[in-house]
């Protein structure tokens, strides 16, 4: 299977990757590992006309501690992450969800900034980075912003990046107390469930991946949460859960109640 | 149009990528789209990498590309300028055989072979990775991890689940990855039925 045709285009800087994508609008693709984009291309559910690889862009895959924070360049990989004694020892939740995460073959190449902006349903970021309250780095034509987390998922395949911004970096709190429990699709190993959980005294932070179309900061648990697992069976309030072949709407609705069950009594 | 995009009567949109593959340089001019799968069998005659799902789902086109094992199939050959790639076909010296190719011989480690160098370079690639400490889903504490790693038969799976065999020769894989990777002959924790099983077996 071959993709529709399109220009390649490597871009040096990040000023270059938003000029190009301002140019093209639509018809631009940012290209980062690629793992979800070119299987999506070779498919033809799209057809960008210009692919623009942000991989030789300098300073995108660094992770530095700054204070209290770890900030993660946009085009680490999940490899990167995985053995970084730093991300290990100030965020474990998101080296817990990358553990999880795809197979070698995929972490070696895939991409921390390329998941985020490709906002699968299913994909283990965005339930971590809700549950940490991480801030999203981006650059577009009018300069940079930083969008909140919890802001940033919008739908299925949609974030509030504006057509023209790229990510460049994911800034992460330090979280001394966080549990990523996922229940997988056996085959691709992506999220049918996923539940990250923060622990912070006696509050909680929880964020759900796979089960809605859009990953959500799951409210009710938190507000109900009185230091048990009892609060799981808020999971799914006021979420449309997601159907499909692998896991029905009921049976995903009792799957997030007994994945967040569990990671609450961590 | 971006300067950058050269137009060409007979390719609209070409690249021009420049790499090694199994220590030989090669400079090719291709259609943008063409996976580094791709550019290996069709444009370089290297048939030994092979085509499964051409979706990132089998591992069958597995190679080592700057030491890591990658998909070719999930890998514009555009996006590898200066990469050093290694394949199947660069694995062996000469005659010899690498040592991971004749210990999946030596265990029978494919059946139809189809997988085999995707299972191969993968493999190859995992000796590395436990020499350099890479942490898995199985590793309890990357602060305390060793250089060295000695992989159980759980984190061995765990590690080439990225690899697919239709025809189920993953105990044999394994066997010969082991040995390979820790000298370990101890046999596996599967055993061929006894005479009297097979026959006890028949009558029913």
């Amino acid at each position: 299977m071959i993709p529709a045709k399109f220009d390649y285009i490597k871009a040096t800087s990040i000023s270059e990757a938003v000029n190009l994508l301002d140019e093209h609008g639509f018809d631009a693709k940012i290209l980062s590992g690629g793992q979800s984009l070119l299987p999506a291309m070779k498919l033809r559910l799209n057809r960008p006309e210009i692919v623009i690889d942000i991989n030789g862009i300098p300073g995108m895959n660094s992770i530095e501690e700054t204070g209290d924070e770890v900030i993660i360049g946009a085009n680490c990989t999940h490899t990167q992450i995985l053995n970084s004694d730093m991300v290990y020892k100030t965020v474990n939740i998101l080296h817990q969800a990358v553990t999880t995460l795809g197979d070698v073959q995929v972490r070696n190449r895939g991409t921390i900034g390329g998941s985020l902006a490709h906002a699968d349903p299913s994909a283990d970021y965005p339930a971590v980075v809700l549950a940490c309250n991480a801030q999203i780095e981006v650059e577009g034509k009018g300069g940079k912003r930083t969008i909140a987390a919890t802001d940033f998922f919008q739908g299925i395949f949609t974030t509030a990046l504006e057509d023209d911004e790229i990510v460049t970096a994911v800034r992460f709190p330090k979280v001394a107390h966080g549990k990523y429990l996922k229940f997988y699709q056996s085959a691709s190993r992506f999220a049918i469930v996923g539940v990250a959980v923060v622990f912070d005294d006696s509050k909680v932070k929880v964020g759900i991946t796979g089960v809605s179309d859009t990953p959500y900061r799951a409210t009710a648990v938190e507000e109900a949460y009185t230091g048990n697992g009892d609060a799981a069976e808020h999971a799914v309030d006021g979420i449309e859960v997601m159907s499909d072949h692998f896991a029905d709407e009921n049976y995903r609705s009792h799957l997030a109640k007994v994945m967040v069950k569990r990671a609450l009594e961590e | 149009m971006n300067e950058k995009i050269k137009k060409n009567s007979f390719l609209t949109n070409q690249i021009q990528v420049s790499l090694k593959i199994n220590a030989k340089n090669r400079s090719l001019t291709l259609d943008s789209r063409t996976s580094l799968l791709d550019a290996l069998r069709e444009h370089l005659e290297l048939n030994g990498t092979k085509k499964g799902c051409d979706h990132g789902q089998c591992g069958a086109c597995t190679v080592i590309m700057n030491g890591k094992r990658q998909l070719s199939c999930l890998t514009l050959a555009a996006t590898c300028e200066g990469a050093n790639v290694l394949t199947i076909e660069g694995l062996a010296k000469k005659d010899k055989m690498h040592p991971m190719q004749g210990a999946f011989v030596k265990h029978d480690g494919f059946q139809c072979g189809y997988c085999t160098p995707g299972q191969i370079c993968s493999a190859v690639a995992l000796l590395q990775e436990a020499k350099d400490g890479d942490a898995s889903y199985v590793t309890a504490d990357v602060r305390n991890i060793s250089k060295e790693l000695k992989l159980s038969e759980e984190e061995i799976r765990e590690r080439l689940s990225g690899n697919i065999c239709r025809c189920g020769a993953y105990n044999n894989i394994v066997q010969a990855f082991k040995e390979v990777h820790s000298a370990d002959d101890e046999m596996p924790t599967w055993k061929f039925a006894t005479k009297m099983q097979m026959k006890s077996a028949k009558r029913k």
